[in-house]
């Protein structure tokens, strides 16, 4: 009872931590800019412009990143009271999911072009479900399967091993991409990739057996058999290398591999759950065991192409 | 304790016996993912063969300078260098090859087999022995990939190492990629079947 109490305050714990993403201001004239209402784009300005020329539609010109030859032209321009915040208006709702490039004429000495996107957060979000679901480690990238056939009998055992993976995945990727970043990079290290994360996570596996045992014997006793399965695991070695190719920031390195872990989780968690009714099942004898768990990891590889079209943010 | 299987012995039984990929049911991350040519599991099997002997080796040499309660890190960084290397040598020599197994190669790394072996093999036995038994799993990994290759692109593609060979492509469904899991699934309770069959057949004589 005591671990599955824990689970949700580390769960909110992790959220709060990453509620607070650093906000990046463009220099320069525009201070801020973000999508309003679904027909606004608000834009902020570091100095009081000309109200006139600030609060005159045709000196901007909006279009979509994609398409542009295709001009949004705003409606008209709202100005705050001390005329630095413009709100502009547009007839139509926006795309934002798309990115839109936004340039000023007139405003400043020369004309000033900006992009706005979504929101950050929500672009963190995206990372984290397409982890979870479009591009599910097991399902979709046919990693960790070899865990995830010895694992997937008992729903207990799964839980343990979903959890324990989770811990050790965020944990691992986070000192990866600083060792990365910090280390590999700027001293052109890049060929010892593979022996500096498989390290790490040898490292992380240590130390949380060693701290779980001396914190909390409990939670090791229900735990500590599966903490050094997660070293056999493909995707605790797949996503440093992928966070790595791809120059993940801090933030996306987290959600990556949250996604990462949370995905293991559902995937045993959802095998499980089948594999304990199949046993009451009458299974043709050569395909009892494994042959048929296959079989079912098939079926839900087929259903999570489904999630391929999934867009959120 | 030494073994007291002769060499060939160590070999046939890293195939047949204990098959890495239809005996053991370990390392099926590639056998999923990316068997879906013989050409492929080929590859693979070359660099997993290369890895498995080479680091086999090293352990066997050291067994008696590793502490046993950091083994599972020694053996775990000695993969990663073996695997550094053939990484390494895959991407400058064979370029076109390396591309289509993608980040597999690197994933050597994490696959069960080869920490499994040297646990249960190399820390133990001489260094020929171990040889010999890294020799026998890596060709029983390679056999196994390319069995899966071959099925897989027979009945999708119709063709073998790239040669058409029927003319016409029976299921296409075999070569898309989450026809890995059925595909090892069948071929399992294929196995499986042939051992029965095989029992009774000696009960009944």
């Amino acid at each position: 009872m005591r671990q599955t109490a824990m689970i949700p305050r580390v769960l909110i714990a992790l959220v709060l931590f990453f509620l607070v993403p650093g906000v990046v201001l463009a220099e320069g004239l525009v201070a801020g800019k973000d999508f309003g209402e679904a027909n606004e784009i608000i834009v902020t300005f570091s100095q009081s412009p000309d109200r006139q020329t600030a609060g005159d539609p045709a000196n901007y010109t909006v279009y979509e990143e994609q398409d542009p030859d295709i001009r949004l032209g705003a409606e008209r321009i709202v100005l705050s009271e001390d005329g630095r915040t413009a709100t502009l208006v547009f007839a139509e709702p926006l795309n934002t999911t798309k990115p839109h490039v936004v340039t000023i004429a007139n405003v400043a000495p020369g004309a000033e072009s900006f992009r706005v996107t979504k929101p950050y957060l929500g672009y963190l979000v995206t990372i984290l479900i397409s982890a979870l679901l479009i591009n599910n480690f097991v399902f979709t990238k046919y990693l960790g399967l070899c865990v995830f056939f010895g694992t997937s009998k008992r729903k207990d055992t799964a839980k343990g091993m979903g959890v324990t993976f989770t811990i050790v995945m965020v944990v691992s990727a986070i000192m990866s991409w600083f060792f990365y970043q910090f280390i590999l990079k700027p001293f052109d290290l890049n060929f010892l990739q593979i022996v500096i994360f498989i390290g790490l996570v040898s490292l992380t596996v240590q130390a949380v057996d060693t701290v779980l045992r001396k914190v909390n014997p409990i939670l090791f006793n229900a735990f500590g058999v599966y903490l050094v399965l997660v070293i056999a695991n493909c995707v605790i070695i797949a996503v440093p290398l992928i966070l790595a190719d791809n120059e993940y920031n801090f933030f996306e390195t987290f959600m990556l591999s949250l996604g990462a872990g949370g995905g293991f989780l559902l995937a045993l968690y959802l095998m499980s759950s089948v594999r304990e009714r199949m046993e009451l099942a009458n299974v043709p004898r050569s395909f009892r065991g494994v042959p048929i768990a296959f079989i079912v990891a098939g079926q839900f590889a087929l259903a999570f192409l489904g999630f391929s079209g999934l867009n959120i943010f | 304790m030494a073994t007291d299987k002769t060499n060939l012995q160590l070999v046939v039984n890293g195939i047949l016996n204990e098959n890495p990929i239809f005996r053991l049911v370990l390392s099926m991350c590639p056998a999923v993912g990316i068997s879906t040519t013989v050409m492929n599991g080929f590859m693979l099997g070359i660099a997993v063969l290369f890895v498995q002997v080479f680091s086999s080796c090293t352990i066997a040499i050291f067994k008696n300078k590793i502490h046993p309660r950091i083994r599972i890190p020694t053996y775990t960084l000695t993969i990663a260098t073996w695997v550094t290397v053939i990484d390494m040598v895959l991407a400058a020599y064979l370029p076109e090859a390396y591309a289509r197994m993608g980040i597999f190669v690197k994933l050597i790394v994490a696959f069960a087999i080869i920490t499994m072996r040297l646990e249960m093999f190399a820390c133990k036995e001489s260094v020929t022995a171990s040889f010999w038994d890294g020799i026998g799993m890596g060709l029983g990994f390679m056999f196994g990939m390319m069995a899966l290759g071959f099925v897989r692109e027979l009945l999708g593609l119709g063709t073998i190492l790239g040669y058409d060979v029927l003319g016409f492509k029976p299921l296409l469904f075999f070569v898309l990629p989450f026809a890995g899991f059925f595909c090892v699934g069948l071929m399992m309770g294929f196995f499986n079947w042939i051992e029965l069959r095989y029992k009774r057949a000696k009960q009944g004589a």
